[in-house]
């Protein structure tokens, strides 16, 4: 029987799940991972809330390993890490079989029921 | 992952040869339920507040905390589902066809609990989670 996948990923899941629940969060990653590393302030001009708003965002995601900055002189600069999303998409999947396995067992039983 | 384009957005569809009368029992009843899915205490019911419980495993106490969002007879039944701190939405669709009934299971709208109050975030989420794959994809 297939269980429910909750197990090692847990707490990675759950990290990544809570940053992403967020629409701007989750637009801040997608711009990351599309266009590459950038600073807070041309992220900034394309996020449509604050600077400490979007510093805010990036310490989120930052926990969550969704995104790593690195230091040059003043500036910071950031990138998507969007490896750090496979757990995540690994769980989804393990929710499908989880599903089609379910499913399997709702036909067997249908056959076994009356009209 | 075998399967990216059926995880996308957890669509799960199959024609079977029964009637939907039939099958709305078995979506419906809770000892019917339990003999497919899990032990649960559900109630065809708007609002009904229910849980599926299945054996702990370590990391998880193998409770799922539903309520029931949409009951139409025979067509449409909808209950969310939240563990592990997130929450999504499970959505059974019965149309009858020629041969029995076409049965979709749709879970959509996962995010934080802590979220679950927000609305409209389905579409978006299921959009990224498509473009993400193919990013991760990518660059495995």
């Amino acid at each position: 029987m297939v269980m429910i996948p909750a197990m090692q990923v847990q707490v990675a899941t759950d990290q990544v799940f809570a940053a992403l629940a967020d629409p701007t969060r989750r637009a801040i990653f997608e711009h990351l991972a599309r266009d590459g590393e950038q600073n807070v302030r041309s992220l900034t001009a394309r996020a449509g809330v604050s600077q400490p708003a979007v510093s805010k965002h990036l310490g989120i995601l930052k926990h969550a390993r969704l995104v790593r900055d690195r230091r040059t002189g003043r500036e910071t600069h950031y990138s998507a890490q969007p490896q750090a999303l496979k757990p995540m998409l690994d769980w989804m999947g393990m929710y499908t079989a989880f599903w089609h396995d379910r499913f399997e067992r709702l036909e067997s039983l249908l056959k076994r029921m009356d009209q | 992952m075998t399967e990216p384009a059926a995880s996308r957005s957890l669509v799960i569809e199959r024609e079977m040869p029964h009637p939907p009368e039939k099958i709305w029992r078995a979506l419906t009843q809770g000892a019917l339920i339990e003999e497919w899915l899990m032990k649960n205490d559900f109630e065809p019911v708007v609002g009904h507040q229910f849980s599926f419980r299945s054996t702990p495993v370590q990391g998880w106490d193998g409770v799922i905390n539903s309520e029931v969002l949409v009951i139409e007879p025979n067509v449409c039944l909808s209950y969310s589902w939240g563990t592990m701190g997130t929450m999504s939405v499970v959505t059974w669709t019965l149309t009858p066809t020629t041969l029995g009934t076409h049965l979709r299971m749709e879970q959509t709208g996962f995010r934080s609990e802590k979220d679950a109050a927000y609305k409209g975030a389905t579409y978006g989420w299921t959009k990224f989670i498509g473009n993400m794959e193919r990013v991760v994809g990518g660059r495995d």
